[in-house]
């Protein structure tokens, strides 16, 4: 996993709350068995005025002129701004492949869905909590075009453009993961003789747990 | 300092705990690791990729189900990329001898049907699935949660998951459902209350008369549903109806471990004085037959009112949600749910396609015919072992007299990611657990309902109170 460095970034601002994962990456494209090229199609059915299908090239499609994503300056856009529980609905890790795949590597929003969220650290993103008061000064402020902001995951901070801080918190060993760039199974692993030990306790006890299951 | 009992999340999870991290995190033991062909490529990819093998081979089941045709086997997948993700899928396992009921295995289905019927989900395992409505299994007792393909990834790797403890939440559900009332019923009326994000961050136990007197079956469609609220999982208590569903099932415990099984799973309910931070009361008797109006399943309304007006809304984010899902619905505010006429129905998903759901569907629409506005009504079973127990019964012929299409078990219509699906503007009657948009189809209107609401809206061609039908 890359190492997650310093973002100094143009905010794309997404005044709307609840959105699932299916609109992030419809489900035709959950077809796909690679974990790359979802990013083309992030948000198809709100960018494109066409209907998306796995494989198609994106070049050429109409796009909404209305949508978010699709505003002048947008691109290259690391930074999402969005309304609550944003990544609700179905568990599928192809919404964070396809913001990553994107571009993004930081969400800003009061809140998100709790599987989404966990996904996103997984996959290299920051998703970052702050305040509704924050949020919504946020969202005056991403009105103007160009507007910028910085994050700092080691100081934990996102510095606007006057310079002033807000604070955020993260867990601590997922900021360390995203720091360095950590595989989390690789992590884990390194509590082998412990599972092991775990293991052959709860065969003893449960020995149920462990019956094979044998094909018809 | 006086200790409070522990609830039965607080069991289920302190029996799990291999490492604690000093971040507070958890090393948490999988039991049971159900795979299936959408959520898994890319974890067995990496895995590979990793040189990496499986932790433990019998703690997995794998079944494709998502992508399955539900016409005709034989004729095999039309689609090229559902076709690669199931042979993906039995390759996968082939490769590294993982139980699959494949396509042409008589006990396929879909995933979270299966488990139970199986025997294969046990009362006090952690169960997990790449398939977020995993909390289905939380119905026997055990601790089940939807995961990402990462951690699917994970769990193959290190028969582990890294996890933060939930917290603890109770909604009890006081008296009993009157007649015509299911558990599709009640946990809409429970999502309508308390909304998606009511359970965020907690693990939700169901208890209460009326949910002691739900079949498992009606306990896992309860439990299904758990996440349409926000909460990973949902738990019941362990009683006789539970332990007597998993006898003698193919892979419930053996004769000489059976005893020993029952007396622990006995000790699975919440300790009497043990303490939820959040707890949620309902009155079962006013429960009524719910349908939702809007695209998410908080947007819901008993059969006898009306398309809310989003001017009632309490603030701004509430309003324009409410106009953006009525605009996509096409309707307008006021009209009687009675008055919503529909396109197709469809009986089937996770949440309603289980034995008990197909005989209160075929009790309705006996002797009873599918409205000549309705395009299209599929029975969709939720395995090959339900699919057989429905014909033994003659209820594929009810379905079929009525002009329903009597299909093969898989997700079907609840996702449309086979060939079964509304067209742009198509509304539906379905038993499934979701109404987002494109959900069921590009452009597609769905009403989510109980299997009986959905037969006899079938049968009117459009919703009615199936209690005075
Ligand atoms: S039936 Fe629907 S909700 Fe259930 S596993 Fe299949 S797609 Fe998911």
């Amino acid at each position: 996993m890359e190492a997650f460095q310093r973002i100094h970034s143009r905010v794309v601002a997404m005044d709307r709350a609840n959105v699932d994962t299916d609109a992030i990456i419809p489900k035709q494209f959950l077809k796909s068995i690679r974990r790359t090229g979802f990013g083309p199609f992030l948000f198809d059915e709100w960018r494109y005025l066409d209907r998306g299908e796995p494989g198609m090239d994106c070049t050429d499609r109409p796009l909404n002129p209305d949508f978010e994503l699709n505003q002048p300056g947008c691109e290259g856009a690391e930074i999402l701004l969005v309304g609550q529980n944003f990544g609700c609905g179905s568990s599928r890790e192809h919404a964070p492949w396809a913001l990553q795949d994107y571009g993004i590597r930081v969400l800003i929003a009061c809140s998100y869905a709790d599987i989404f969220y966990n996904n996103c650290f997984k996959n290299g993103l920051l998703p970052i909590v702050l305040t509704k008061e924050e949020v919504d000064r946020l969202f005056q402020e991403a009105t103007s075009s160009d507007y910028r902001l910085k994050i700092d995951l080691e100081s934990q901070t996102v510095i606007m453009p006057n310079g002033d801080c807000l604070n955020f918190s993260v867990d601590g060993s997922r900021k360390y993961r995203l720091l360095n760039g950590l595989d989390d199974i690789d992590l884990s692993l390194q509590y082998s003789d412990q599972i092991r030990e775990y293991e052959s306790k709860r065969r003893k006890h449960a020995p149920w747990l462990f019956r094979e299951l044998l094909p018809l | 300092m006086i200790m409070s009992g522990k609830t039965l999340y607080d069991k289920l999870w302190e029996d799990h705990l291999v490492h604690l991290n000093p971040d507070g995190s958890s090393l948490i033991y999988i039991d049971r690791h159900l795979v299936h062909e959408v959520t898994s490529p890319q974890a067995f990819e990496g895995l590979r990729l990793a040189g990496r093998k499986p932790w433990r081979i019998s703690s997995i089941l794998a079944v494709s189900d998502h992508n399955v045709p539900t016409k005709s086997r034989e004729l095999g997948i039309e689609d090229p990329v559902s076709r690669l993700q199931i042979e993906t899928l039995d390759q996968n396992c082939r490769d590294l001898g993982i139980t699959e009921f494949d396509i042409s295995d008589p006990r396929q289905g879909i995933v979270h049907v299966i488990g139970p019927e199986q025997g294969a989900t046990l009362p006090g395992m952690t169960v997990v699935c790449g398939d977020s409505h995993t909390s289905t299994h939380g119905a026997f007792g055990a601790l089940a949660f939807g995961i990402g393909t990462s951690e699917v990834e994970h769990v193959l790797a290190t028969q582990c998951l890294t996890q933060a403890k939930s917290g603890n939440m109770r909604v009890t559900v006081n008296g009993n459902v009157g007649p015509g009332v299911s558990a599709k019923d009640i946990v809409l009326a429970i999502i309508g209350r308390i909304g998606t994000a009511g359970g965020t961050g907690y693990a939700v136990e169901f208890s209460g008369e009326a949910i002691r007197s739900l079949s498992m079956e009606g306990r896992m469609t309860v439990c299904n549903m758990a996440i349409e609220a926000g909460a990973r999982s949902g738990v019941i208590a362990v009683d006789d109806k539970t332990i007597d569903y998993i006898r003698g099932r193919p892979f419930a415990p053996v004769e000489d471990q059976w005893p020993a099984a029952v007396t622990a799973w006995r000790k699975l309910h919440s300790d009497a004085d043990a303490v939820f931070e959040r707890e949620v009361q309902f009155d079962a008797p006013s429960i009524q037959p719910q349908v939702t109006w809007g695209t998410s399943p908080e947007m819901v309304v008993p059969v006898t009112g009306k398309v809310p007006d989003p001017d009632s809304a309490a603030n701004r984010v509430n309003r324009d949600s409410m106009k953006k899902a009525l605009e996509y619905m096409g309707l307008r505010p006021g009209l009687a749910m009675t008055d919503i006429h529909l396109d197709r129905v469809f009986v089937g998903s996770c949440t309603n396609s289980r034995i008990e759901d197909l005989r209160v569907a075929a009790d309705v629409i006996r002797g009873r015919r599918v409205a000549a506005n309705i395009r299209e009504a599929l029975v969709v079973p939720g395995s090959g072992v339900v699919k057989r127990q429905a014909e033994q019964e003659g209820l594929d012929r009810i379905f079929m007299e009525a002009g329903f299409e009597w299909r093969e078990p898989g997700c079907s219509m609840c996702l449309a990611m086979n060939a079964d699906r509304l067209e742009p503007g198509e509304r539906c009657a379905s038993t499934s657990n979701r109404n987002f948009e494109g959900r069921q189809g590009y452009g597609g209107r769905t009403h989510l309902v109980s299997p009986a609401m959905a037969a006899a809206a079938a049968v009117a061609g459009h919703f009615v109170d199936v209690r005075t039908f």
